[in-house]
């Protein structure tokens, strides 16, 4: 579904990814873990057309070349980011930060039936949804971005870090959801540094470190490698 | 008594001029974080707008209301595209740039118009036609409301309500607060940021030009430079109000017109351009986040 092949990226004099390759089949939970700074949301942010590769591919659907793209149309391909730090609209409430969510689908009916998916998925939200969403807890705030993504009917979702900052039921929570987003088939491209979570749940597996593609494996394989266990799960 | 009520009439008047005015500043201050120094220029210019099409159109020579309603109507479209076209060419090639870069380049694109409005429209004043011919509705004692004053006030109510409906209530104005939110998040959501931008300063500008025809009925002499101060007090109008708050635009254009004529009656009419800058010293050292903003602690 997406393939990424030798990927670069630079900010100036830093070069934040040297020739990243990876690819996402559709139906998959994959994750990239990997410490901070290592490269992780560049990369999200280099697919979702934020950031202009220096050079290397994105190839979506095998056939479109996607990497010179505006955000707006990488969207309009089925393609949606959820931002680190969930960047909800805080000046605006939890129903229009879903409204925006399908800004580019036209059908009313559809957009209900969306609005009425994403309250079943987080109930809480229905409750909340005519407060500005900057009054919500983070956790709340973590549901509203990735109910807001799937408005838009994303083929494949990219998760940047929602574990971030939050309290480990919250976080449970989350996990469960994205795992039922997953079965209810939309792909999924899990950034994490709760490395842990991530590959329990994720077919398959990188980790980046400094720009570099180190390890390829099942979600399985590497929760169980040497490696990851040292230099991310902690033992 | 009368003189009091008469001086409010004429201020309320030009408050809402200065208030459609401030909209345009508080609208793009929104999106862009810009003090778009030429919009004080765009007024004029639809006001220049009006003047030509009404001898072009002929309404000049043959007055009516819905002559100044087409007259009032294209003169805005063509501003809008006017302010379009400024941010296409001047601040989108600077939007990744330092701020100063742009606002530097908007008292440049201010300097543009007014002077070459000189050299296009000629620099001296030009008698903008009676469109509709002015009469006292009603008269109380020595107090008047004329049609052109009571129009005025109408009229910018109006637009204000139609801003106010597209902004709350459509979904281009969702992505207006959206996109003056975040541009990168408002882009996530498959919203194109440079066409929203496009539509506020359209909006705006469109806003601009309306006051600009509508001067032209009530103080009927137009010139190039008669953007410049008027610009600077729908300014501080909207610095008074809570600059990018749209609200406190139009209370802020409102006390500014008021204050404005009330001090010319009162005291002298050589301090009524001073009350702007004395408004705008007053706030700054008081309330620097205006009536309505809400003061941002900025984390460092």
């Amino acid at each position: 579904m997406l393939t990424i092949r030798n990927l670069h990226v630079r900010y100036g004099a830093v070069h934040a990814l040297q020739g990243v390759s990876l690819t996402v089949a559709a139906g998959e939970i994959v994750t990239l873990i990997g410490s901070n700074g290592a490269g992780k949301s560049t990369l999200l942010r280099a697919i979702s057309g934020l950031h202009r590769p220096s050079a290397g591919e994105i190839l979506w659907k095998g056939a479109a070349q996607i990497e010179t793209l505006a955000p707006h149309r990488i969207v309009a391909l089925g393609l949606c980011h959820v931002p680190e730090g969930r960047q909800v609209f805080a000046n605006l409430t939890v129903r229009e930060n879903l409204d925006l969510g399908a800004y580019q689908r036209k059908d009313k009916a559809e957009i209900r039936e969306g609005i009425e998916r994403a309250y079943t998925l987080f109930p809480i939200l229905k409750e909340r949804q005519q407060q500005l969403s900057g009054t919500l807890s983070g956790g709340e705030q973590q549901m509203l971005a990735i109910a807001r993504a799937l408005m838009a009917r994303p083929e494949l979702l990219l998760l940047d870090e929602p574990s971030l900052g939050l309290a480990p039921l919250v976080v449970q929570t989350i996990f469960k959801v994205i795992q039922e987003i997953n079965a209810q088939g939309t792909t999924i491209l899990l950034v994490e540094q709760n490395a842990h979570m991530a590959l329990r749940i994720a077919q398959r597996g990188y980790v980046l470190q400094t720009g570099k593609i180190v390890l390829e494996d099942s979600g399985k394989n590497l929760l169980n490698s040497p490696e990851v266990r040292a230099a991310y799960l902690g033992d | 008594m009368d003189q009091l009520l008469q001086q409010l009439i004429n201020g309320l008047a030009w408050g809402a001029i200065y208030a459609l005015i401030a909209l345009g500043y508080t609208m793009v201050y929104g999106v862009l974080r810009l003090i778009n120094f030429a919009h004080g220029d765009v007024y004029m210019v639809g006001a220049m707008m009006a003047y030509y099409l009404a001898h072009w159109l002929g309404f000049a020579v043959a007055p009516s209301t819905i002559g100044f309603v087409i007259v009032l109507t294209s003169s805005m479209l063509i501003c809008g595209a006017l302010g379009a076209l400024i941010e296409l060419v001047a601040y989108r090639p600077l939007r990744n740039r330092p701020r100063m870069s742009m606002l530097i380049t908007a008292i440049g694109v201010s300097m543009l118009l007014e002077f070459g409005g000189q050299r296009v429209f000629g620099p001296d004043p030009k008698f903008f036609p009676q469109l509709i011919e002015s009469r006292s509705l009603f008269k109380a004692g020595a107090v008047v409301l004329t049609n052109i004053d009571l129009l005025v006030i109408c009229v910018s109510l109006f637009l204000m309500v139609v801003l106010r409906f597209i902004v709350l209530r459509t979904k281009i104005g969702l992505a207006v607060r959206a996109v003056s939110f975040s541009f990168e998040t408002s882009s996530l959501m498959g919203i194109n940021v440079n066409t929203v931008i496009s539509v506020t300063f359209v909006i705006g500008s469109a806003l601009a030009a309306a006051a600009g025809a509508m001067v032209g009925l009530r103080n009927p002499k137009i010139e190039p430079l008669m953007g410049v101060l008027p610009g600077v007090k729908a300014f501080v109008a909207a610095v008074l109000g809570g600059i990018g708050n749209f609200p406190g635009a139009v209370v802020g254009g409102l006390v500014m017109g008021v204050t404005e004529t009330l001090v010319a009656a009162y005291f002298s009419s050589t301090y009524r351009d001073a009350v702007a800058f004395v408004i705008l010293i007053v706030v700054l050292l008081v309330r620097p986040a205006g009536l309505f903003g809400k003061v941002t602690v900025e984390k460092v």
